[in-house]
């Protein structure tokens, strides 16, 4: 099970209370992450990425382990205590704007 | 009793402020999509529970939402707005190719007759239509595509398609105006168009009397006379009689012909409103009085409403979007301020009251007639 929290404008935006549990078959990475929880929630499509899987946006970011992921290439593997679920993966929106 | 339903767009959320008929007292639900910015909501004249709202922040981006039931509840719709084949280039602030790129939806405009068919003016200036609700989105590249397209400049907010009017009386008549391009006319329901900006003069750009680079802020029609267009221009109030192909201005004796909204009465093709703003550097009204003027004689000879409007210490601004008529039997006139008042009046302006005083900068506001 991954474990996935999102921002508090976003979880608005799919109707989201705390955290997202995803089961994932086969590798996990940010993308098939990403392509998981879209499944889930349409109405994330194209607010944490370009739709079709596209970029990342410029004022999202990617941490766990206390690690920013932002710039990891979307199918390297996360960390293993995200893959094992005793980590979340954040999705996280920048500290930019008001 | 009839009553009217006001969509107020804010930096941070949207609102719903409904009242009966005598429009005194009201209801303020919201906000909606708290945090978020709402460009614009506007209802479908052909069922008016079918809203549609333009939600989008620097984070996440855009997001179209729709309710079928007046705005109590609301449901994401589709966001993909991807311009047609390779999107080219249009003039950066310097001059330079800038390739186009979706940044948001500034204007949502419903089909007279379809609930499902609404047509959404975007930044970078592109125009987009949906046929099924808002679930998926196509341009009609024949705008952008243009000839002058690659020579299109945005202006200080952005280079956005902000109206979009249709003619109910020339069926695939309409005009797009767009910031810092100018108006556009189409006749074949947005397959092509032509630019109408003749006898527009803009003394920002090098030709102040070409084709295209004007900074059109608004553009207005009454239904009943769809020939006669208003505009609210960076500078001057302009007019034109023959459905665009030529402009002439009205500004008139206004204290400043700069600003940005422009409407019309409801029920007097030749009553006009303008708020005056001091000027482009200085986006509030003259002397910290805030104006509403009107015309009675279609442009040209105004008059100031000041009834219930703040006269000193006023330094808010009036967007583009944010004026908007009822259609009862003594119309209603209603607008948003940056520093979030929602002002109506119920007898065209005579007079007025704050519906709300402390909303989140106003970005939009429309009004809908119910039943």
């Amino acid at each position: 099970m991954i474990r996935v929290i999102l921002p508090a404008h976003l979880r608005a935006l799919a109707r989201i209370n705390g955290e997202v549990h995803l089961e994932i078959a086969g590798q996990v990475t940010q993308r098939s992450v990403l392509d998981a929880l879209e499944a889930r929630h349409p109405a994330l499509r194209g607010t944490i990425r370009a739709h079709d899987g596209g970029p990342r946006r410029a004022f999202i970011r990617f941490f766990a382990c206390e690690q920013d992921l932002s710039h990891e290439q979307p199918d390297t593997p996360l960390p293993d205590p995200v893959a094992e679920g005793t980590e979340p993966y954040l999705i996280v929106g920048a500290m930019a704007g008001g | 009793m009839t009553g009217v339903r006001v969509l107020a767009g804010t930096r941070k959320g949207a609102f719903v402020l409904t009242s009966d008929g005598r429009r005194e007292r009201w209801e303020v639900s919201g906000p909606h999509f708290a945090g978020w910015e709402v460009y614009h909501l506007k209802g479908s004249p052909a069922d008016p529970d079918r809203l549609y709202a333009s939600q989008s922040s620097g984070w996440s981006g855009q997001v179209i939402q729709r309710s079928d039931d007046g705005g109590a509840t609301w449901e994401p719709m589709g966001n993909q707005f991807a311009y047609d084949g390779t999107p080219g280039t249009h003039q950066w602030y310097d001059g330079t190719p800038h390739p186009w790129e979706f940044e948001r939806v500034w204007h949502l405009e419903p089909s007279l007759d379809d609930p499902d068919t609404v047509w959404a003016g975007v930044e970078d200036a592109g125009l987009f239509r949906s046929a099924d609700g808002g679930r998926s989105w196509q341009e009609l590249p024949g705008l952008r595509g243009h000839d002058t397209g690659p020579s299109w400049q945005p202006g200080a907010g952005g280079m956005c398609l902000h109206t979009i009017l249709l003619d109910p009386s020339a069926a695939g008549r309409m005009f797009a105006a767009i910031s810092a391009a100018g108006v556009f006319r189409s006749d074949d329901a947005g397959q092509t168009w032509r630019p109408i900006n003749r006898g527009l003069q803009s003394e920002g750009i090098p030709d102040p009397d070409a084709e295209v680079g004007h900074c059109v802020h608004r553009i207005a029609m009454h239904p009943a006379r769809p020939r006669v267009l208003f505009m609210q221009k960076h500078w001057d109030v302009m007019r034109s009689d023959d459905g665009g192909e030529s402009w002439h201005e009205i500004s008139g004796n206004l204290p400043t012909d700069f600003g940005f909204p422009i409407d019309v009465h409801a029920h007097e093709p030749e009553t006009i409103y303008v708020v005056p703003i001091t000027s482009d550097a200085q986006h509030y009204p003259p002397e910290g009085k805030l104006r509403v003027y009107r015309s009675r004689t279609g442009g040209g000879d105004w008059e100031p409403l000041t009834k219930g409007l703040p006269q000193e210490h006023c330094y808010v601004n009036v967007l583009r979007d944010a004026m908007a008529v009822d259609s009862l039997d003594s119309c209603g006139v209603y607008f948003g301020t940056t520093g979030g008042q929602v002002y109506a009046s119920a007898d065209s302006g005579d007079s007025w009251a704050p519906i709300v005083r402390d909303l989140p900068a106003v970005l939009s506001v429309e009004v809908q007639t119910l039943p």
